[in-house]
Order: C-alpha cells, then sequence, then structure tokens
C-alpha cells in the first residue's frame, strides 16, 4: 500500500479520533473557514465508503425519535454512527433553535456516537454542499454508518437528500389522504418509505397508500420503493427499518450504474465549486464597477431595462480586457 | 483552526441539568436568542453535566446557558465547569439562571459562572449578556 501523504495537524487530530478537532472542522465548514479546504482536501482521499442515510419527513412524524432507535439498533451490533440534525434558519434574524438532540438517548460515555446539530443558514446549494461536507469528515473520524435527519419540506431537503447513499421518507398515520403523495418532490426521492407511529391506529392504511404508490411508480435506478412500519417509542420495525435500507445499499453496491453515477455526482460537485468560486470573484468585481453605477441611475428612473444595463456592464467589461 | 468569522451566528447550549421539569423559562431563553440570530441547540431536561458538556463539545458553541429550578445548583453547575476544565474546554463561558438565591450567586461567579439571571431579568438582558460573553475576550 502507498503511503498516504501527512496530514495537516487539524486533519491529523481529526483523523485520530479527537472529537474536538471533528466539532471545530464541522464548525469551520459550516462558517465557510478557508481553514475547512486544506481539511477537505486532505482528507478526501479516505471518504466515499460510508452509509449514509437520510431520514426527512414533515414536522412532528417522530424523524428524532426514529434516528435515536436506529442509533441505540446500530451500537447494539458494534457500529459507530455520525448523525447531522438540520434545521432551518430564521430567514428574518438568521437564528434558529436546534431541537434533535433531545430525542437522543445515548450514555455521556459513548464514543461510537457523534451527533451535530446544524441550522440550514444560508441558500440551499449552501447547506446541502455544507452536509456533503460534514459527512466526509465524520467519515474520515471514523463514523461508516452517517444519519441525516431534515425536516422534510421542498427544494432543501431534496437538496440536501442527494449527499445521502439511502434515502428514508418518513410519515405518520393521518398525515393526509394519498393525494399527499401523489405529489412531486419528496415522496419522489424515497428509496424506503416508513410509516412510523405505527402503534397509531390508521398505520395500516398508510402503509398500503405508500405500497401501491411504490408498486406502481416508475423504478428509479431499477429499485422499487420498500415500504415499512415502525413505532419509534414502542420501539418496534426498528431491525425492519434497517433491513431495507441494508437491501437498498447491496442493490445500490452491487449495481452495474454504480461507477456511473459517482462520476456523475463528482462531476456536478466540481462544476458547482468553479462556478461557486467564479460568482463569488465577479461578484467582487462588481462591486468597483465604474459602469454599473452610472447605469444604475438610469434603470431607477426607469429609462433603462436591467436586462440591457446588464448586457453593457458586460460589453463595458470585454472592452477593457 | 482560525477564529470564527465575526459574521458567524453565534452558537449557544441552553440545557437543563437536574430533576425538575420546568423548562418554560429556558424555551423563553432559547427562543429570545434565536430572535437576536443565534444558533440555540436546545438540549432539554434532566441532562447531566456529563452529557451537558458532551453537547458542548460536540456542538462546538461558543457559550452554554444552563436553567435550574431545583435547587441542585450548588451540586450540578460546579461539575459541569469541573468537567469542561477536565476537557481543556474552561474557555467556554458559562451562564445560568433560575431560582438562585444570592448567596449561592456569589459563590457560583467565584467558581466561574460568569452570569446568573433571577426571576426578574430582562430578555434584553440576558440576550445582551450572552452575545458579550460569547463575542467577548475570554
Amino acid at each position: 500500500m502507498n503511503r498516504r501523504p501527512r496530514l495537516p495537524a487539524a486533519a491529523q487530530a481529526l483523523v485520530s479520533g479527537d472529537r474536538r478537532a471533528l466539532a471545530r472542522a464541522i464548525t469551520a465548514v459550516e462558517d465557510g473557514d478557508p481553514g475547512a479546504d486544506a481539511v477537505l482536501k486532505a482528507l478526501f482521499a479516505r471518504t466515499g465508503q460510508a452509509t449514509v442515510v437520510g431520514l426527512a419527513g414533515p414536522l412532528g412524524v417522530g424523524k428524532s425519535s426514529l434516528v435515536n432507535a436506529l442509533v441505540g439498533y446500530l451500537r447494539a451490533r458494534g457500529r459507530s454512527v455520525g448523525i447531522v440534525a438540520v434545521d432551518p434558519s430564521s430567514p428574518f434574524t438568521g437564528g434558529s433553535v436546534l431541537g434533535d438532540r433531545i430525542r437522543l438517548e445515548r450514555s455521556a460515555d459513548d464514543t461510537g456516537v457523534f451527533f451535530r446539530s446544524m441550522a440550514s443558514r444560508g441558500s440551499v446549494g449552501g447547506v446541502a454542499s455544507a452536509t456533503r461536507d460534514v459527512i466526509r469528515l465524520l467519515e474520515a473520524a471514523g463514523f461508516s454508518t452517517v444519519l441525516v435527519e431534515t425536516v422534510g419540506s421542498g427544494q432543501v431537503d431534496v437538496a440536501i437528500h442527494e449527499v445521502a447513499t439511502t434515502r428514508v421518507v418518513v410519515t405518520a398515520p393521518h398525515l393526509g389522504d394519498e393525494v399527499q403523495t401523489l405529489k412531486a418532490g419528496l415522496f419522489e426521492i424515497a428509496d424506503v418509505f416508513c410509516v412510523n407511529k405505527a402503534d397509531l391506529p390508521g398505520a395500516e392504511v398508510a402503509e398500503k397508500d405508500l405500497s401501491e404508490l411504490a408498486a406502481l411508480g416508475t423504478a428509479r435506478d431499477g429499485w422499487r420503493p420498500m415500504v415499512v412500519r415502525t413505532s419509534a417509542i414502542a420501539p418496534s420495525g426498528i431491525e425492519e427499518l434497517w433491513t431495507a435500507i441494508e437491501a437498498h445499499e447491496a442493490y445500490r453496491t452491487a449495481s452495474p450504474d454504480r461507477l456511473a453515477a459517482e462520476r456523475r455526482r463528482l462531476a456536478a460537485e466540481i462544476v458547482e465549486r468553479v462556478r461557486d468560486r467564479v460568482a463569488a470573484d465577479l461578484a467582487r468585481s462588481l462591486d468597483g464597477e465604474p459602469s454599473l453605477a452610472q447605469l444604475l441611475d438610469r434603470v431607477v428612473e426607469r429609462s433603462l431595462d436591467p436586462r440591457t444595463a446588464a448586457e453593457l456592464v458586460l460589453a463595458a467589461r470585454a472592452r477593457r480586457r | 483552526m482560525s477564529p470564527r468569522p465575526a459574521k458567524s451566528p453565534i452558537r449557544v447550549l441552553i440545557a437543563k441539568p437536574g430533576l425538575d421539569g420546568h423548562d418554560r423559562g429556558a424555551k423563553v431563553v432559547a427562543r429570545a436568542l434565536r430572535d437576536a440570530g443565534m444558533e440555540v441547540i436546545y438540549a432539554g431536561l434532566r441532562q447531566t453535566p456529563e452529557e451537558i458538556v458532551r453537547a458542548a463539545l460536540e456542538e462546538d458553541v461558543d457559550i452554554i446557558g444552563l436553567s435550574i429550578l431545583s435547587g441542585a445548583h450548588m451540586a450540578l453547575f460546579p461539575k459541569v465547569l469541573a468537567l469542561l476544565r477536565r476537557e481543556g474546554a474552561a474557555r467556554i463561558p458559562v451562564f445560568a439562571g433560575g431560582i438562585i438565591p444570592d448567596e449561592d450567586a456569589r459563590r457560583l461567579r467565584r467558581l466561574g459562572i460568569r452570569a446568573i439571571f433571577g426571576p426578574g431579568a430582562t430578555l434584553e438582558e440576558i440576550v445582551r449578556t450572552a452575545q458579550q460573553l460569547a463575542r467577548g475576550p475570554s
């Protein structure tokens, strides 16, 4: 085996099990701190093998309790688990309350678990990309199973779940009739459907609706979603849930498209990083763009439209080059 | 890693050590801190000092707020401070709220609790203090 190049100190500490080094590296990723880049560059070669389970679903279906039950199940089987729980940031104040930790019932000295709460902060792309990097940090730190928990509503969650290797959509009885399951978005990304709160009446109906949805739908990458019923408080069905997740993992890793899918994902990441850098450089240089200030006055008084102004700015920059 | 950029949100852990179930105050404070733009990790009721310190380190918080109404503050707060010291994390400021007699409050301040708020404290005061403690030189 080739000897790996020496790691920067922060990355070395993280790899050797220093939990505070891991926590700080995650903060650096969230803050967009350039210090995180060096760590992520150094650790990339150690990533890509983890089982990353995304759990999404509406508020109150019991995702955090389910995560807690899964963690207990996996720990009893000797697997170490990293958890990332994403909650929304206020678009008005930027603040957030991250409360998913409440459900975690682990002894304080269990080093096989690392739980991190994340606020979504700015953009959709931003949190998805930060989540991907945090998963890599957890994997490099030795957590070969990572659970990612998000509220399942809309684009943010679909984007976050692009980074999961198996996507579980969690629901509960009486959350609406089956028309809800026809709506585009969350229900389309599921590899596994989980009807939680199976101790409540109505769980069978919900399971039946989802099973029909799964049977009727077009199989994505040849996989038809499995449906399981769980009760996180009983707890029951947790083993069935994990079995379904492992079945999907086995299918995915045996799939002939696996490499092609990985290439597509990484190509998209490279393009995204190039685009982000170019966009940031451009935004900086446009800050002092002389033509912009002059044109803006005319746009404000409606004697010029923003589209033409943008073309004139580009033309002025091209002339100077 | 370098110090956090000034524009990054303050991360704060709010936890209730001890066995009382009165978390109204902790929730109101959590919400006020959220509205001041902070990321509040709410750890909930009946947390042991070990769990609180573990959460603070995993979540890499800038500040810890403890709420207690059971009267066990003289046993539990010093334990949290001692565990933080043991983990080399004594720099994380700890503030507290609850029913804490003046005499105890003086002793807890000497032990390293940076601020203590009783029933008369305003949310504005708590938010301002939390901001100063999190950002200020510690």
